[in-house]
């Protein structure tokens, strides 16, 4: 049977700032088990949650960035249930009054921009963390450790608007670019800081009402989140083709195997006994202070392709590569503050630059060549020192050490060769050592050039400057006629 | 007069007289707590060092020209709120061991009022009670009759204040957690307005009803101790920022044209004749001095047991799940799993009354029952409230006994939880509505045992029923009197 796709999207972003949610605790990532822990953080008798200003402005810019409603008055829930490393064993979360309502993210698809409408964005605490295994203290024990407990969690729920694998990945690619953008959440998907979980169901083409939907969890990067939809569509496909009833439940995503497992049924499901947490007063927003943080919004992802296709005159499929991460479209910009030629650069960084970081599959903030030194690169070829095919070989040594280009071109020995006399002897040698290309050259075969070219080039291992050879060729060549 | 039968300010003026030291104070104090603690069992913790260490400090500190209505003066604390470095554990064995990194807000502000922490008093497991014979740590005896409780929770701090244990204590109210015992025990006891007092480290029992306030021998030291630990913390999300007089300025002020009601519904059915017979004279007394009084009604107040008893559960359900015996406290020897774990520390560290207080709490909040629950109960919390405020809008504080009886007899109760919740039956709606509620001394039962006034007061209105309380002291020799022990 033709079946529909319909998946819904749970991110959990966590929010880039300086100290936790409810305490004054450092939120950086990496340090020593428990160092970042106060009595708060800690659920510790008597302790009392203070809320963030911070927080509450990073979740207002996003609603503004997403068209979403910051209503003027929200509060804070319990979730309640049992685990070793929620410290309270109830998390501060919102439940039937989040921040924000409604909204939407629009996606390009091939049949135009499609938008993908939101459901609400809210804001809760993050738990600790387990720790079990062999390289600890006491390897039959679990550890918790509590740095991660209190850590800004902002999550965004979509409609069941997505209706393919592809355009779930699309959707939270450029949900993590906005809320890059907006500087947020560094969107880390390793570190954790950019979570999602995934509500998949399926339903014959055209039907109105929502198949079973199944929701599966531990979905790390955009790859498995592909992957595990791709599955679970695969599997529902086959349950439903085969008369089986699918059961409400939430799978896990095994990525090793490739493969997503029941965790638990509705049957089982918690029962959160949601209900106001009685130790914070309601949230107000103010209109006032909702126009004031539109105000200090920076340019977001749209905007700035826009402006890339009308200030730097460059393609709009270019402009919307180079600013689908906020960090590409600064080392665009940083590139251009060095050498002012937009196309040339566009077309180096869609070219090999973005090629060797997919085959490595690593950021732009990870690359090892500057903006700086790129644009340095370019400007050794417009000035005679390099040609541009080695300037390929030089970007390669760059992008492997992280030197400057003038660095490796002095290493190498890769300055080219323009010099009169140096290629006026070369050309000769190429000339006399190949008489009858040369009759047949002025017989009317022009395309020998191209020959004669590559035969300079080889004879000075590519050294020779490619437009001064060919000037002298020509001129050689025709000289000889006469 | 002996030094330990002193009020708070009387301590003050001979210290600042240099008559005494704190150490002079503090040494008095220890010397009646060895003389009659065996037998009222008012402490669980004393911490004669640090107090002593304190007293040092507050004698040095008057020495250097200083001096404060709380400094050097020796105090008992409730163990429910956390104090820095000594245990802490809320009657309760399931906090059997913890001994807090840090001070509650109160405590901060004690300590730089130059307070000296005598120890930590008794009380019900985890403010869960009427009577202090819910502590994992057994029970405390009234100063008054040692064969009757003392009232609860704060049981441990009234017996001690009773028993000059202690120049003046600090105990938690909920429900009437600090009424109902200085009720039995013949003293004063204080709830100020939900949100006057911080809340950062008072252990949680029911975070949107717990406040802290005084208990002590009259109602001067009250507003003094109200003056040092009342106001705005940041800490406390839920305290308030609204100015805070000098409550020892406004204690004289009199009450000539003050308008008092007298709630009908606190004078009827299961109210102790003689309780009964105590408050009504304490109502011509006010009115000889000048006030007006009137009858008001509170039609919702029947409900007010009922709301209270989804509420407070429901809230500490959530609020006590963090002892689990993961981070600290309590843990279970003998465990075969995580699940295994949690289910032995939890069985074995909480005392019946509080499963059966967590089991309560977690019916009312779960999926299906909820609205019929939880939901309800916030509804009928809002109606008392409105009961409040449309009597406040005719009066300007309520008169009520602070309990339907006086103090019973150890061991009368325990087996049935719905008679000794209905000891709160007059404290409870003053928790829902948020408002200050103090309890005075106003008689004695033929048996000899003290019967307690409840002044009510409008929201952050402390003064005026600090006012009303002394007005009636000052015509009164109740608070005087002293159980022979």
């Amino acid at each position: 049977m033709d079946y529909e796709v319909v998946i819904g999207l749970e991110v959990h972003a966590q929010l880039s700032t300086r100290s936790k949610i409810f305490c004054g605790c450092s939120t950086t990532f990496g340090a020593p088990p428990n160092t970042q822990t106060c009595p708060v953080c800690l659920g510790m008798p008597g302790v009392l949650p203070v809320l963030n200003r911070q927080v509450v402005e990073c979740a207002i810019k996003t609603a503004l960035a997403c068209h979403g409603e910051v209503v003027p008055r929200c509060r804070f829930a319990r979730k309640n249930y049992f685990y070793p490393d929620m410290p309270k064993n109830y998390q501060i979360s919102q439940y039937d009054e989040p921040l924000v309502s409604g909204g939407y993210i629009e996606l390009p698809t091939p049949e135009g921009m499609k938008r993908i409408r939101l459901v609400r964005i809210h804001l809760e605490e993050d738990v600790g963390k387990s720790i079990h295994g062999e390289n600890l203290d006491d390897p039959r024990a679990s550890y918790v450790d509590f740095n991660r407990s209190g850590v800004p969690l902002m999550e965004i729920v979509s409609e069941p608007d997505l209706s393919s694998p592809d355009e779930a990945k699309l959707y939270l690619q450029r949900l993590r670019t906005i809320l890059q953008y907006l500087e947020v959440c560094d969107g880390n998907m390793e570190e954790g800081s950019f979570r999602c979980d995934a509500n998949v169901s399926l339903r014959p083409r055209g039907a109105r009402e929502y198949g079973t939907k199944v929701e599966i969890k531990n979905l790390n990067s955009f790859r498995n989140v592909q992957r595990a939809l791709e599955y679970e569509v695969i599997r529902q496909t086959k349950a439903l083709d085969s008369g089986e009833t699918l059961v409400q439940e939430t799978r896990l995503w095994d990525a090793n195997r490739g493969l997503t497992r029941a965790m638990r049924s509705k049957e089982y499901a918690h029962d959160y006994r949601y209900f106001p947490e009685p130790d914070l007063v309601p949230l107000l927003t103010t209109r006032e202070w909702v126009e004031a943080i539109r105000h200090t919004l920076p340019e977001l992802p749209d905007a700035r392709m826009q402006r890339f296709v009308a200030e730097y005159g460059i393609p709009e499929y270019d402009a919307g590569v180079l600013t689908s991460s906020k960090a590409l479209a600064d080392y665009y910009e940083a590139c251009l503050a060095r050498y002012p030629k937009p196309k040339v650069v566009s077309n180096w960084i869609m070219v090999e630059l973005l090629r060797a970081l997919n085959r490595d599959g690593i950021e732009v903030e990870q690359s090892r060549v500057s903006p700086e030194n790129l644009a340095e690169l370019f400007t050794l070829v417009d000035d005679g020192t390099i040609s541009g095919t080695m300037a390929k070989t030089v970007f390669d040594a760059m992008y492997e050490t992280g030197k400057p280009a003038t660095e490796i071109v002095h290493e190498k020995g890769l300055r080219q060769i323009s010099d009169e006399n140096t290629l006026v002897a070369a050309i000769e040698q190429v000339l006399a050592n190949n008489p009858k290309e040369v009759d047949e050259f002025r017989a009317g075969r022009e395309k020998l050039l191209s020959f004669f070219m590559g035969q300079v080039m080889k004879a000075t291992q590519g050294k020779a400057n490619p437009q001064a050879v060919s000037k002298l060729l020509r001129d050689k060549l025709a000289a000889k006629e006469t | 007069m002996e030094l330990h039968a002193l009020t708070v300010h009387e301590l003050h003026d001979l210290l600042d007289k240099r008559e005494i030291s704190a150490r002079d104070a503090t040494e008095a104090f220890y010397r009646r707590i060895e003389a009659l603690d065996d037998r009222v069992h008012a402490y669980l913790t004393l911490t004669r060092d640090l107090a002593l260490e304190q007293a040092a400090e507050a004698d040095h500190r008057r020495r250097t020209g200083e001096s404060g209505p709380l400094l050097g003066i020796p105090l008992a604390i409730k163990d429910v709120i956390c104090t820095k470095g000594v245990r802490t554990t809320c009657g309760s064995k399931v906090l059997h061991g913890f001994v807090p990194p840090y001070d509650a807000t109160v405590m901060e502000r004690l300590k730089a009022a130059g307070a000296i922490i005598l120890g930590k008093a008794n009380m019900d497991e985890f403010a869960m009670g009427s009577s202090t014979e819910h502590s994992a740590y057994g029970i405390t005896h009234n100063p008054w009759d040692l064969s009757t409780i003392p009232g609860g929770s704060s049981g441990g701090s009234a017996a001690a204040v009773a028993a000059d244990e202690c120049a003046a204590a600090l105990g938690s109210d909920t429900g009437g957690s600090i009424r109902q015992p200085a009720s039995y025990c013949g003293i004063v006891g204080m709830k100020p307005t939900y949100g006057r007092v911080s809340r950062y480290g008072l252990v949680a029992f029911a975070s949107s009803l717990d406040q802290i306030g005084p208990l002590t021998k009259d109602v001067r030291d009250a507003a003094l101790l109200m003056n040092v630990i009342g106001g705005k913390d940041w800490r406390d999300s839920t305290s308030a920022d609204i100015p805070m007089p000098d409550f020892t300025r406004v204690l004289g002020g009199g009450v000539r044209g003050l308008r008092i009601g007298i709630p009908r519904e606190y004078f009827i059915g299961g109210i102790d004749p003689e309780v009964d017979g105590a408050v009504r004279a304490a109502v011509k007394v006010l009115e000889g001095v000048g006030a007006a009084t009137e009858e008001v009604s509170l039609p919702h107040t029947e409900y007010g047991v009922a709301a209270y008893y989804i509420l407070a559960p429901s809230e500490a359900s959530s609020n006590l799940a963090r002892y689990d015996g993961i981070k600290y406290g309590y843990r279970t020897p003998h465990w075969s799993n995580l699940r295994d774990m949690y289910m032995r520390t939890r069985d074995e560290g909480f005392g019946a009354e509080v499963k059966r207080r967590i089991m309560l709490g977690t019916y009312a909040l779960s999926a299906g029952y909820y609205e019929a629950y939880y939901k309800k109960a916030q509804q009928v919390r809002t109606l008392i409230l409105r009961d409040f405020q449309e009597a406040f809008e005719h009066v300007d504080v309520l008169l009520a006994p602070t309990a339907p009886t006086p103090a019973f007899k150890i061991g009368e109760k325990t087996s049935d939880p719905l008679q000794m919740y209905l000891s709160d039956v007059f404290t409870v709606p003053i928790n829902l509505a948020g408002i200050p509620g103090i309890s005075v001394p106003c008689g004695f039962t033929s048996a000899g045992l003290p019967i307690g006034l409840q002044i009510i007061g409008k929201p952050f209105d402390e003064a005026t029923i600090l006012r009303l309380a002394y007005a009636f002291e000052q015509q009164t020799e109740y608070h005087r009197r002293k159980p022979s022990l």
